[in-house]
């Protein structure tokens, strides 16, 4: 019923690819750490509201959701290229666009419940339900979380050091450029997100610098283009040959 | 009928040419690709599986072009010559996982009918990864065979194979070729290539040397000239000796070597003739040595040829 848009061999060999044997544990360390912070959070003395946002905004949003977006973008294309095995996806009469289209679904739903469920929980173990802060920076990190997948994912495929260039992507472009370069934050996939969450929350309970009609169509700008060129890309597939 | 048609194709990788003009057409039956390591075996290959653009000419399979066009391995069955195959499946669910990406009716019938084929159902429930070489080559076919190819590439599928495991590959490509089917494998090790297929192709540094039937290809390869460094008691006078009989056709002094580089063209006779000519001469020979033995250089007779 899902064959129109999604390949569900290629989902579930992607899957098993993904969260087999220990790298399913892996992924779960970070999220057990926010999990972990929120609860101590909790018995601190400090303010509770600048807490939450510093957390979920920092730890969250800034720091869990690039990181597990760079895993599984990255986890659900470049390693099967990089061991060659792709060969075996590649060489069938599949359209191209839907391997990717897959391969990014599997890819933003592990995102969304290693980045966001964590997220949602932390949030409401620290602050409640109150300003609407912990659905706000959920939101934030679901957009986020999809949009980082889509990104790396093109990376996954168009280079062989994805890994490196996301890094240096997440690390020196958006938290080292973005701190000292305002422009910086208007191409931060991060700040996107924020923006979202400051339009859920209530008045005044987020800050942000992107405004949410800017960051909209700029996240789904790059996620389409992104899996667009992902899918030209893999058409154009090339095997290094070993001659 | 399906065959591959390679027309006027070169490959290079910035400025290195892989494969220098070639013209060949592969049809039923098995044909096997000939060549020392680096010739360009591999880069034909993923050119006619798909894996890799044409710098020039055109690569088609039955007169379509195979170059992004995922509807040729509905034809297509190939077995890369890498062997990482997601190695967390058991031998079953790589094979009847492409069975379902071919989109078969009937993938699990599939995939069991191909796994008997290569004989492996009695290890089809271990993880590949626990696999040894043979054993992963020959679930490596089973997954080319499993939407029954009309062509079928194998790139260097004797690598790493007992020889048991060599003759039952060998005897089931034979029944593939019988069959009617376009099977191309290729390999450095001519003996390998004349055990399995009527028909050749010879590459050499990305060139086409050679083509036809391993007979004439086998005729071609003993019948090159060889060439001998031989060092004597007396060299001039040997090589005077020497010159006058047919089956050798130079020699040059050389004064550096302090030896005598012979050229002979027959084979046989030349190996007779030598300890012969010396021993009524009257002349010690010191050194005999074949000067180009070498896979490399047989080879490259043949392009020259």
């Amino acid at each position: 019923m899902l064959q129109p848009l999604f390949l569900v061999t290629v989902a579930r060999l992607t899957v098993r690819g993904l969260l087999g044997r220990r790298r399913g544990i892996l992924l779960l360390i970070v999220p057990v750490l926010l999990l972990a912070i929120s609860v101590i959070g909790r018995f601190s003395h400090a303010d509770r509201h600048d807490l939450t946002v510093n957390i979920l905004g920092q730890l969250a949003l800034g720091t869990l959701v690039p990181i597990l977006g760079l895993v599984v973008g990255t986890g659900v294309i470049a390693t099967e290229i990089d061991d060659g095995s792709i060969v075996y996806l590649l060489a069938k009469p599949l359209p191209r666009w839907k391997i990717i289209t897959t391969k990014l679904a599997v890819a933003v739903v592990t995102t969304w419940v290693f980045a966001a469920v964590p997220t949602l929980l932390a949030g409401l173990v620290l602050y409640g339900t109150k300003d609407n802060l912990a659905v706000a920076f959920t939101v934030g990190t679901l957009v986020a979380g999809a949009a980082y997948s889509a990104v790396f994912l093109l990376l996954g495929v168009v280079t062989r050091h994805a890994v490196v260039a996301g890094l240096a992507y997440a690390l020196v472009w958006e938290s080292l450029v973005g701190n000292f370069v305002k422009g910086a934050k208007t191409l931060s996939i991060q700040q996107w997100g924020l923006s979202l969450a400051k339009s859920v929350a209530a008045d005044g309970a987020i800050d942000a610098t992107v405004a949410v009609r800017v960051a909209v169509p700029l996240l789904i700008l790059v996620t389409l283009a992104a899996t667009v060129f992902a899918s030209v890309r893999l058409a154009g597939f090339t095997t290094v040959a070993e001659d | 009928m399906a065959v591959i048609t390679i027309d006027k194709v070169s490959r290079w990788f910035g400025n290195v040419v892989a494969v220098n003009d070639v013209t060949m057409s592969i049809g039923p039956g098995v044909t096997g690709l000939l060549g020392p390591n680096g010739a360009g075996k591999s880069t034909l290959i993923h050119l006619m599986s798909g894996f890799l653009a044409p710098s020039a000419g055109t690569v088609t399979l039955d007169g379509a072009p195979i170059w992004r066009n995922q509807e040729v391995y509905r034809a297509i069955g190939l077995v890369p010559e890498r062997e990482s195959m997601y190695d967390y499946l058991t031998g079953w669910e790589f094979v009847l996982a492409n069975a379902e990406l071919h989109g078969l009716a009937d993938p699990g019938a599939a995939a069991i009918r191909a796994l008997r084929l290569v004989e492996m159902e009695y290890a089809q429930e271990r993880r590949t990864g626990t696999y040894s070489k043979g054993m992963k080559q020959r679930v490596k076919m089973a997954s080319a065979l499993v939407h029954d190819p009309s062509v079928l590439l194998l790139d260097e599928p004797f690598n790493g194979m007992d020889p048991r495991q060599r003759l039952h590959l060998m005897e089931l490509l034979r029944q593939f070729g019988a069959d009617g089917r376009t099977v191309l494998f290729s390999s450095h090790i001519l003996e390998e290539v004349e055990q399995l297929a009527r028909h050749i192709e010879v590459v050499v540094a990305g060139r086409h040397a050679a083509s036809g039937d391993f007979r004439k290809i086998r005729r071609l390869m003993t019948d090159r000239p060889h060439r001998y460094l031989v060092r004597s008691s007396d060299d001039r006078r040997l090589a005077a000796a020497l010159i006058a009989d047919g089956s050798t056709a130079a020699i040059e002094l050389d004064w550096q070597e302090r030896a005598l580089r012979i050229q002979a063209i027959n084979f046989q006779g030349f190996t007779t003739l030598l300890p012969k000519v010396a021993k009524e001469a009257g002349i010690r020979l010191y050194t005999v040595s074949p000067a180009d033995e070498s896979l490399e250089s047989v080879f490259s007779y043949l392009v020259a040829s």
